[in-house]
């Protein structure tokens, strides 16, 4: 796999006033280079231990029993009398156990810890009881010794017809769309999204051990410490101090461990409070697929008003998420499909309606890119069809479209740095040869290529940082070492390795006198969930503020010395909340996609032979990982688009082991070629915008393009499966 | 816990023996499937012994047996693929097992424990349906094509023995795995197919591996357009986890064409 990197030369005069640029002259610097990662050693040695690898003196195993329907009501919950039920072989927790609300505190109060007795079921796989016993096979003998009775009810599947509506969203943006004069050719499409697992390579799992104090500490495999922090304070009844939170070594998260640890970590500490004694609640594969979230699925519509010439009049846009059983992230994943949905176009007249509603599914929640890559797989896919209607090039058409510096996004946001679609475009175009000829010994195979041009807000949406204000501290100890105090966690993506890096510039130290404080709820402050891509652009500048602001005071002061910095949002920033107008976000990172697939006509196999993807990031801060961020967004794209299908069957899903739940092997991966385009942000640290996400949104359009490319059929629909390549084949007029 | 025997014997004519004594007893070979359906509790009726196979030198190897080749049922699928003679002589058997699963489940995976778990989507099964093989037990020797009686279901008795597999040598058989992915997939469909004499055997898409009857009639007759158009009649496929009916149809027909075509 290889990597380019261009560096823009921004336009902005102001640019030259930045601090990074007067370091970046007078020192060698960390940030930049691909230093060895902070936490490569241990891993890459087998040191690193994981939530299922800490040996904790005397901790009992833990076991979540499950809803076995999606809909109804508990009739009755009753345990063998013949069985040994004692305490000292066995605990079982009930939702009469919970000291505080039985709730998992997130957005909305919806989801409880445990169903109640007589309460609702609104998904299969909703956890109603808990378990702990000294060992695993007591654990399976006591389940087959409670019966629950329910009474059912008629579920609801099919989003188009819940009536429970989590949230609406509308954006509008000049004229009334159906009402602009001028439109010569309107185009019309329907497209569908799949569910998709995160498939970390660790499952969930959380050790919770009683504290002396009253208090729980529960260490886990997680994303957000305080969020986990907080649900654990509020369904235990803690306070702060009381309830510690700290992860352990983690195995991937990709917003699947933004929410569900809070769930983990309750049910642990309540059957380590009840057992007295420490408990591990450790997911295997099965349960994990089974009961935890999923990408939200969707239907998105468009309708688009052009002149025959190509120029764009209006986009009207429904979307339609499905939340499933619980309301968890959705109306902020439902936002930032939203937001994203027009593409990066600039449009006189948009409307965007979108609504998600609740189904009885196991609730979707958070994973990367969170609702754009959704959107935008429509938005591009739209692009393709407008073009083709007209008789242009797609690529020549999005020029015509594509937002430049200036120009206003579908919220009114006017774009005013950092707009990169030329760039990314001229890029990734010039970087592809011309598509290969197929072997003629391969008669079955139809070669294609396809495009997508995307845009990804980096942060959180709107007003969500200076709602949070996330915080850092940095120390500076007299042995000459600097410590940075951070909730951020390292989940595989480099937080531990570019934040010393940072720091270590900013400081004008080596990188080795550097360190994080571990992830503990007790030490560090919240500086906010590691999500959003907003590590290192939020939170990385906090870093860097921190380690400026220490240097300073040691030119004054002797260590140790301790500072803290909070995000202010900058006044240049306006978000409404209830009209959806302004800056939904700071800034937006950039990505071209180029897609090359063999479609075997005998099986419907799609083969995503090659993608080059040119990518705006701002500044790299550490190549390696970056470009690791870009391969690793593009093969979880690539698998979303073509094969990771979860099918239903009576409100679960069927897909709900690794022998039927498949994604891409070693043998299925496209070469990647990342691009890194540097032009800077003037407020990320170093000019950094984020990445995590935006490597997600583009190849699953430029798949969707190249299949068409290849043999003549569209489909609205991912993934792409063979099966339905087969069938629009099978549909083709010869 | 559930009580569950371990058995292990020291030759062959002991595990017959213990087979033969032992109420509720289930081979194990390689565990590829076994052990999984243990974890997962699905094997009905839960099995109360479990007799350990795997390392009978009598269950291993490939050799020459009666002008035929035979295979061990405890031999590994990485050993049918590292033997010169297998290569040679059933270079379809040999491709089949490069399809199943990872290196890992190969070094673990056998013919025998493939037979006796007799599942429509067997990688092998096909293939052994195109050779004519032979299974060998510790009583009898079953032709394959009497050999799979139901979905899942086998005609071995409840404490027979599988011992072997035999196949003859010089016959000229393809073969064709459709998989979800380039490797790791369970098949959607399987395919092996023999010219000389008419044999197209198919997995994945009825409750057993069959015998596609029309299409082999036709192409006795060397009818190849008649054979791919009978095809779709000797096949019961359905939509489960892993595919459609509807595509099962359409690929056993594309993917029989194709090999035909060779």
């Amino acid at each position: 796999m290889s990597c380019l990197r261009y560096r823009w030369r921004g336009r902005g005069a102001g640019l030259s006033a930045q601090p990074w640029k007067f370091l970046l002259l007078n020192m060698v610097t960390a940030v930049g280079r691909s230093v060895p990662r902070r936490d490569g050693a241990s891993k890459v040695t087998g040191e690193a231990r994981y939530t299922d690898d800490l040996v904790v003196a005397g901790a009992w195993y833990g076991k979540t029993i499950r809803s076995t329907i999606p809909r109804g009501t508990i009739r009755s919950i009753t345990l063998d009398p013949a069985y040994d039920w004692g305490g000292s072989r066995v605990v079982l927790v009930t939702a009469d156990d919970i000291p505080g609300d039985n709730v998992v505190d997130l957005i909305r109060d919806d989801q409880p810890v445990l169903a109640r007795q007589g309460g609702e079921i609104r998904h299969k796989e909703e956890p109603i009881l808990l378990l702990a016993a000294a060992d695993r096979s007591t654990l399976e003998e006591a389940a087959e010794h409670i019966r629950i009775e329910y009474v059912p009810a008629e579920p609801v599947f099919d989003p188009a017809q819940a009536s429970e509506v989590y949230t609406t969203i509308e954006i509008r943006k000049g004229d009334d769309v159906e009402a602009v004069e001028g439109v010569e050719v309107v185009v019309e499409r329907s497209f569908t999204v799949g569910l998709q697992e995160q498939l970390y390579i660790e499952p969930q799992g959380a050790i919770a051990s009683p504290t002396p104090d009253g208090g729980i500490t529960v260490i886990g495999s997680l994303q957000c410490p305080y969020y986990v922090h907080r649900a654990l304070k509020r369904a235990l009844k803690l306070t702060d101090q009381q309830a510690v939170v700290v992860q352990a070594e983690t195995g991937g998260g990709f917003g699947g461990k933004e929410e569900y640890p809070s769930m983990v970590a309750i049910h642990a500490a309540l059957l380590a409070r009840k057992a007295g004694r420490p408990v591990r609640l450790i997911y295997d594969r099965h349960e994990d697929l089974a009961a935890t979230t999923k990408r939200h699925p969707g239907v998105i519509t468009h309708r688009t008003g052009v002149k025959k010439d190509g120029t764009l009049l209006f986009q009207n846009i429904d979307i339609l998420l499905d939340g499933g059983g619980y309301c968890t992230l959705t109306p902020v994943v439902l936002s930032r499909a939203a937001i994203h949905a027009s593409g990066p176009y600039s449009c006189p007249n948009v409307r965007v309606r979108a609504r998600a509603v609740a189904t009885n599914t196991p609730p979707n929640g958070a994973f990367r890119g969170f609702g754009a890559p959704q959107s935008l797989f429509a938005a591009e896919l739209m692009v393709e069809h407008v073009a083709e209607r007209l008789g242009i090039s797609s690529v020549d058409l999005r020029r015509k479209w594509m937002l430049r510096l200036g120009d206003t996004t579908a919220t009114g946001q006017k774009l005013t740095e950092s707009v990169s679609s030329d760039l990314v475009l001229d890029a990734a175009l010039k970087a592809v040869p011309p598509v290969p000829p197929v072997s003629p010994s391969r008669p079955s195979v139809r070669r294609g290529r396809g495009l997508s041009l995307v845009f990804h807000g980096s942060g959180f949406t709107g007003s969500g940082e200076k709602k949070l204000s996330g915080t850092v501290a940095m120390e500076a100890l007299a042995d000459g070492t600097f410590q940075i105090l951070t909730a951020s966690t390292e989940i595989g993506q480099g937080t531990k390795t570019i934040f010393c890096q940072l720091a270590a510039d900013a400081l004008g130290v080596p990188m080795g006198r550097v360190t994080v404080a571990p992830q503990d709820t007790s030490l560090v402050p919240d500086s906010g969930p590691t999500v959003a891509s907003r590590t290192a652009m939020i939170v990385g500048r906090l870093v860097q503020e921190a380690a400026t602001e220490i240097t300073e005071r040691l030119k004054r002061e002797k260590a140790p010395l301790r500072v803290e910095k909070s995000y202010i949002q900058p006044d240049s920033l306006h978000w409404d909340e209830t009209t959806y107008r302004g800056d939904a976000y700071p800034i937006y990172a950039w990505a071209c996609t180029i897609a090359d697939v063999d479609v075997d006509v005998t099986t419907g196999a799609v083969r995503v032979t090659d993608l080059v993807t040119a990518v705006d990031c701002g500044k790299a801060l550490h190549p390696v990982l970056a470009e690791g961020q870009v391969e690793g967004g593009c093969l979880q794209a690539v698998g979303w688009a073509t094969i990771e299908e979860i099918k239903m069957k009576d409100g679960g899903y069927q897909n709900d082991r690794l022998a039927t739940y498949l994604i891409p092997t070693a043998l299925d991966a496209p070469n990647i070629r990342t691009i890194l385009v540097e032009n800077p942000y003037s407020r990320g640290p170093f000019g950094a915008k984020g990445i995590g996400e935006l490597p997600m949104d583009g190849p699953a359009p430029a798949i969707i393009a190249a299949i068409h490319d290849a043999t003549g059929v569209w489909l609205d629909e991912i993934p792409a499966t063979p099966e339905k390549v087969i069938a629009a084949l099978a549909r083709k007029p010869a | 816990m559930r009580d569950v025997t371990y058995l292990r014997p020291k030759d062959l004519q002991d595990a017959v023996q213990l087979s033969r004594t032992t109420p509720g007893c289930r081979p194990l070979a390689g565990g590829t499937d076994l052990m999984v359906m243990l974890h997962a509790r699905t094997l009905r009726p839960a099995p109360r012994a479990i007799l350990d196979v795997w390392s009978l030198s009598e269950l291993k190897g490939v050799r020459r047996v009666d002008g035929m080749l035979e295979i061990g049922a405890a031999e590994s699928y990485t050993g049918i693929i590292r033997s010169a003679e297998a290569q040679q002589h059933l270079p379809a058997l040999v491709a089949a097992a490069r399809t199943i699963g990872a290196a890992q489940i190969q070094n673990r995976g056998t013919l025998g424990g493939n037979l006796a778990n007799a599942s429509p989507a067997g990688d092998t099964l096909p293939v052994l349906l195109a050779y004519d093989a032979v299974v060998v037990t510790d009583r009898r020797s079953i032709a394959i094509d009497r050999f799979f009686t139901g979905y899942r279901h086998t005609a071995l008795q409840s404490d027979e023995l599988i011992t072997a597999v035999r196949f003859p040598l010089d016959r000229q058989v393809v073969f064709r795995k459709v998989g979800t992915r380039a490797a790791q997939a369970i098949s959607k469909v399987v395919i092996a197919v023999c010219r000389q004499p008419a044999r197209v055997a198919i997995g994945s898409v009825a409750e057993v591996p069959l015998r596609a009857s029309g299409a082999e009639a036709a192409l006795a007759s060397g009818d190849v357009a008649g054979a791919i158009a009978a095809v779709t009649a000797d096949i019961r496929p359905i939509d489960d986890v892993r595919s459609t009916a509807t595509y099962r149809q359409a690929v056993t027909q594309n993917v029989l064409r194709e090999l035909l075509r060779q």
